[in-house]
């Protein structure tokens, strides 16, 4: 679905991107973690096609993957259900259609008929993020592009959204590229969890997650995250001190 | 229907609203009778013998030709001044450097009096309506300019980004996402532009124009005619007030909606 081999990538004489290559196929969830300002959220816009590319080769199996940004990024002066429909508008879809489809869509996300018929303004942070990621899933992509989207958001609706996201993403076995600084939510969604170190960014580690991600209870995601948090690359990536003999999980 | 009825109810909640306005605007009406009658009818006329004389002009025929010959002036103006400024200031905001050389121009433009550019463009145009339109262009273009560069330069790359991730064309890029954002700087400068509209016109009839109410204002001047001084200006106020509050606001307020705070 997503094939990204060798991507170097510099900002000016800056170095972000290092020889990045991942594959990514259909139905599969790959959470990509790593601390702030590694090149994340670049690898993910030239994922996109959102940055021109410098050095390696990115294939798409789709024209135009969906993108959920960090921020909701709604117009504020579209009414919500307006918003999530805008990616069917853009490939012509007539109005009273797209509308019909993001009432049903937002229905299923707990957006009311109140809520979709308000400005962004009027709207919490919670049901704004519900509205980005309606706006997205809208368009049923093969290939869906997660930059940090619930990142803002309290644990209650972030577990909701993922909820939310697992059971669409998994009906219809979209390809999801997530990008998180959160290891939580990194082995709670993820098939498999990829670990960059940043200056200049690289991939250092991979790890699969057994199991389907709808069955891990919260101890499960724990433990997972604990294990995942005992990595040597990974606490060299986020930069936290080694781990003393005894801390060792067993 | 729903658009005029919705037009119709921004005007009446608006007239509601301005009752506080309207008690603001008596008492200046009660001190002007009091002034009126410390300074004698000579000096300064009651609101009474400003209102008889405003009324007389209406009677005799000559205020709505002249009222209508300004209103025309300062609309072309502005109408010129509006495609123009907007135009213009939209292209130099796209570009940085543009916008960058353009800054001291506007300083230049707005720093010059009025009455330097009436000068010039008694020269130039002679006594027709070149004059009072150029000089009305002239003092407002650089307001509207202002604002579209503003409005352009504080694009949201957010919001441009997630255009381009969704795949929007260029016309619903500019019509959804670049347009309500421009406007909303644009709109309130417009406004700003009519009301110096109508005073820039009026001054460059004074000293230019054969008709209009700035001619009108210098004959009263000439004939010591306080009271038909006084009504011309209550006739030009009243007019900018109307075409303000009961076409500009209304719009303004539909385009705007999505600003506004919950009721």
């Amino acid at each position: 679905m997503l094939e990204i081999r060798g991507l170097h990538h510099a900002w000016g004489v800056t170095e972000v991107l290092r020889d990045v290559s991942l594959h990514l196929h259909a139905g599969e969830l790959l959470a990509l973690v790593g601390p702030s300002g590694c090149g994340k959220t670049t690898l993910l816009h030239l994922a996109a096609g959102l940055l021109p590319l410098q050095t390696g080769s990115i294939r798409r199996a789709v024209a135009r993957p969906a993108m959920l940004f960090q921020q909701p990024r709604l117009l504020p002066w579209q009414r919500t259900i307006d918003n999530i429909g805008i990616g069917l508008r853009a490939q012509g879809v007539p109005r009273a259609s797209a509308r019909e489809r993001a009432r049903a869509l937002g229905h299923e996300l707990g957006l009311d008929d109140r809520a979709l018929h308000a400005y962004p303004h009027e709207l919490s942070g919670g049901m704004q993020s519900r509205a980005a990621l309606a706006r997205a899933l809208l368009l049923e992509p093969a290939l869906l592009l997660l930059d940090e989207p619930f990142s803002a958001l309290d644990v209650g609706l972030r577990a909701q959204l993922h909820t939310l996201l697992l059971d669409h993403v998994q009906r219809r076995r979209t390809a999801v590229l997530l990008i998180t600084h959160d290891l939580m939510e990194a082995v709670r969604l993820a098939d498999s969890v990829l670990v960059m170190a940043p200056t200049p960014g690289r991939l250092v580690y991979r790890q699969p997650v057994a199991g389907p991600a709808l069955a891990r209870d919260d101890v499960a995601v724990h433990r997972l995250a604990a294990e995942l948090l005992a990595v040597p690359v990974l606490r060299q990536a986020f930069d936290l001190p080694p781990l003393e003999p005894a801390c060792l999980p067993a | 229907m729903s658009l005029l009825q919705r037009w119709a109810a921004a005007v009446a909640t608006y007239a509601w609203s301005a009752w506080g306005a309207i008690a603001s605007l008596l008492a200046a009406l009660a001190l002007w009778e009091w002034a009126a009658a410390q300074l004698g009818p000579l000096a300064l006329p009651d609101p009474l013998a400003a209102g008889g004389a405003l009324l007389d002009l209406m009677q005799r025929g000559s205020l709505w030709p002249e009222l209508g010959a300004t209103a025309r002036r300062a609309l072309i103006g502005l109408a010129l001044s509006i495609g123009a400024g907007t135009l213009v200031g939209i292209i130099a905001g796209l570009s940085p450097t543009a916008a960058l050389a353009s800054r001291p121009l506007v300083t230049v433009m707005l720093g010059t009096p009025p009455i330097a550019w009436l000068v010039l463009a008694l020269l130039w145009f002679g006594s027709g309506d070149g004059t009072p339109v150029f000089t009305v262009f002239i003092a407002t273009v650089p307001i509207v300019f202002g604002a579209a560069l503003q409005g352009t330069r504080t694009l949201d790359a957010q919001l441009r980004d997630m255009a381009r991730a969704f795949g929007l064309p260029w016309h619903m890029t500019l019509v959804q996402v670049y347009g309500p954002h421009v406007l909303s700087y644009v709109f309130p400068a417009w406004i700003t532009a009519l009301g110096s509209a109508w005073k820039v016109v009026v001054m460059a009839e004074l000293l230019a124009s054969p008709d209009g109410v700035g001619a009108e204002l210098a004959i009263a001047r000439s004939q010591l005619d306080t009271a038909a001084a006084l009504a011309w200006t209550g006739a030009v106020v009243f007019s900018l007030l109307l075409l303000e509050y009961a076409v500009l606001e209304p719009i303004k307020r539909e385009f705007e909606r999505w600003r506004q705070e919950p009721a």
